[in-house]
């Protein structure tokens, strides 16, 4: 009798299964209820941590959960998409106070802009080509000096559509006045994404913080990460002391303006806008205390004295370290200087570490070798700089590939 | 990176051309609690405070200018600055109190004896021909790109009083400034001309303002705006205000 009465599949247009979370039970929630607000510094730096192997999108969520986040506002995009479904989970657990899908990318960026200007802490995340429909927000974000964090998920932008790891997208976020930190591995973007809160909503930077990590290859991989409780959180988002005043409608002098002024057609106005945009440059540099404070510092020297050095940031450092590893074997130094910070560029940082180096690999996961041009034109000396290897359209860069580069001439770029 | 040397780049009174650089951006860093900014410099608070005070004392028309976190009662903590901050201002013979009441703009002009903007602060500067000024209550973001202006094209001190982590645009900062500092500065003041520091204004007290003269405080009629029209480049483009669909 109750045959063909049994629930209904339900399926999207592929076919495949579409499934749900059950909604948390009173248990789950009662964990976000517990959390208790701590010192950053205690939650960065002294808190006994337990190692866990996760996926960079876990991580990312994890750090969230300890965010005390009060609006994450997301947009499917793979390889995105995982990680903001994570925070779902969270703020139907009660760890993030408010959460919607936007329209699209540039809805998403708007509207994080809007809640940013009403003084609260706010995430998203995308990836490649959401990354560049919501970029024309995202470069406003810094003029309007509204802190919150972004999530970046490497991806391929181009033409032919693919949705593999490729980091080019990186190249577009250098000069939007955004704080840009490019994680190795998950425990980076655990560390990374939790500490830029704090960073970005330090009176003295009141910035946007973009924490990018390499699609795949990170987010959808496991790796060891060591996490603090997760009875603890940060403090709440001061907004009342940041260096624009916020948006309050409800507390006199409704009237004062945050934003910059329309500009009008004469000097005064020019010089303005120029003195406003030289001030989001020195909140940058303002960032680098408490970006050394935090995350160890800007880079991560290996083998300092080494006469070849290896200079890369996100999943492309983690190859280089086993390039390391096995030009040791075979009886050759090479070093490593790790940027961990893009914006603000550890300019004084390289030239420290670089100084020295006769030979200047910068392996990279794109084709327009971004970081090394970053390097040639901050260093002495640029004719040392070897731009590759570089892979990119979703290629993975074996080690051998580095190997080839230190201990060979291969074909410059 | 920790500094480990001094920034060769000075922030010293103007004018130092078009488009100065942010001090930040030269290396110069932010002080510590405790600590003030001298001309670039960090320097204890004391020195930073004692500098600051000479320079009110010793230049032509000291000015402050009071921002919107003194001047409105957001706070306890605003609320508590607000006598203190005449204290140190009877201090100052001859001073004048030009506040900046908000950040938008002004126009088609402003009055500068009644206000300071930061999207036209020279103006200010300019018709008062102020040479040593405080910036205190004033958003840090304003504060910066005011205090680039100021040194951009003026001769003017500047000094900047913060709450929060100081200013490396300012000639002299001292950061976390509370109403326990303003009181320590008041002492300063008293304590430099005790030490042989002559006022360039002795005998003065608080000059009226424009702003005194809208608030109707001091008894004298008040002057319109457009009676008193700013002498700048494009004063004629002020006036008129700017027709965007001209032709």
């Amino acid at each position: 009798m109750s045959e063909g009465l049994g629930e209904e599949v339900k399926t999207n247009p592929q076919g495949d299964v579409i499934t749900a979370a059950p909604a948390p039970t009173k248990e789950a929630k009662k964990g976000a209820a517990a959390q208790r607000v701590v010192d950053p510094d205690y939650l960065f730096l002294h808190a006994p941590r337990e190692k866990t192997f996760i996926t960079g999108s876990e991580a990312a969520k994890e750090a969230i959960r300890r965010a005390n986040v009060d609006v994450a506002i997301s947009y499917p995009i793979t390889p995105q998409s995982e990680t903001m479904q994570q925070v779902g989970y969270l703020y139907a657990e009660g760890y993030v106070k408010d959460y919607y899908r936007g329209e699209e990318e540039y809805g998403v960026m708007s509207a994080i802009a809007g809640a940013s200007r009403s003084g609260v802490r706010c995430l998203t995340a995308t990836a490649g080509p959401g990354l560049m429909r919501g970029l024309e927000v995202i470069a406003s974000w810094p003029g309007g000096r509204l802190p919150c964090v972004l999530l970046i998920m490497c991806r391929v932008i181009n033409a032919p559509l693919a949705i593999q790891p490729d980091n080019v997208e990186l190249s577009y976020m250098l000069n939007t006045g955004c704080l840009l930190f490019h994680a190795e591995n998950q425990q980076d973007f655990y560390d990374y994404a939790l500490a830029a809160f704090m960073i970005g909503e330090k009176p003295e930077v009141t910035l946007p913080v973009a924490v990018a990590v390499d699609g795949f290859f990170v987010t959808h991989a496991r790796g060891w990460v060591s996490l603090p409780a997760a009875d603890i959180k940060l403090p709440p988002r001061d907004c009342y002391h940041e260096a624009v005043p916020m948006m309050d409608n409800e507390n006199p002098p409704i009237r004062i303006s945050r934003d910059a002024p329309v500009q009008k057609s004469n000097f005064i106005s020019y010089q303005m806008h120029a003195s406003w945009q030289q001030e989001i440059w020195a909140a940058q540099e303002r960032s680098r205390k408490w970006i050394e404070r935090w995350l160890g510092g800007l880079v991560e020297v290996v083998n300092p004295k080494a006469k070849i050095m290896i200079v890369a940031s996100g999943a492309a450092v983690s190859q280089s370290r086993e390039a390391v590893r096995q030009a040791a074997e075979q009886g050759l130094e090479v070093g490593l200087l790790k940027i961990k910070s893009l914006r603000p560029f550890p300019a004084d940082e390289v030239r420290a570490a670089l100084d020295h180096a006769e030979k200047i690999i910068v392996p990279e996961f794109n084709y327009v070798g971004w970081l090394a041009k970053e390097v040639k034109s901050t260093i002495r000396g640029s004719e040392r700089v070897i731009s590759g290897p570089r892979v990119f359209g979703g290629m993975s860069m074996p080690t051998e590939l580095i190997l080839e580069y230190i201990t060979g001439s291969p074909n410059r770029w | 990176m920790k500094q480990t040397q001094e920034p060769a780049y000075r922030v010293l009174p103007g004018p130092e051309g078009l488009l100065p650089p942010a001090a930040a951006v030269m290396g110069v860093r932010l002080p510590e609690d405790g600590e003030g900014l001298v001309e670039g410099r960090i320097v204890t608070e004391e020195k930073a405070m004692e500098a600051a005070a000479i320079a009110l004392l010793t230049r032509k028309n000291p000015t402050l200018f009071p921002g919107p976190l003194m001047l409105w009662g957001w706070n306890e903590h605003t609320i508590e600055k607000a006598a203190p901050f005449f204290d140190v201002a009877k201090e100052i013979p001859g001073v004048r109190i030009i506040p900046m009441p908000d950040y938008r703009p002004i126009y088609p002009k402003i009055d500068p004896e009644a206000v300071i903007n930061p999207c036209h602060p020279n103006l200010t500067i300019w018709h008062n021909k102020i040479e040593a000024c405080i910036f205190i209550g004033v958003h840090c973001h304003f504060a910066n790109i005011t205090l680039k202006m100021i040194r951009a094209g003026t001769n003017c001190y500047t000094i900047a009083l913060c709450a929060e982590a100081g200013h490396e645009d300012a000639m002299a900062s001292v950061p976390q400034f509370t109403a326990d500092k303003l009181k320590r500065f008041a002492e300063t003041l008293r304590r430099v001309k005790k030490n042989g520091i002559k006022p360039l204004y002795e005998g003065q007290g608080i000059i009226p303002s424009g702003w005194a003269q809208v608030a109707g405080l001091t008894g004298t009629p008040m002057m319109k705006p457009e009676e008193e029209m700013v002498e700048a480049g494009l004063s004629h483009d002020l006036e008129k205000g700017l027709d965007e669909n001209e032709e």
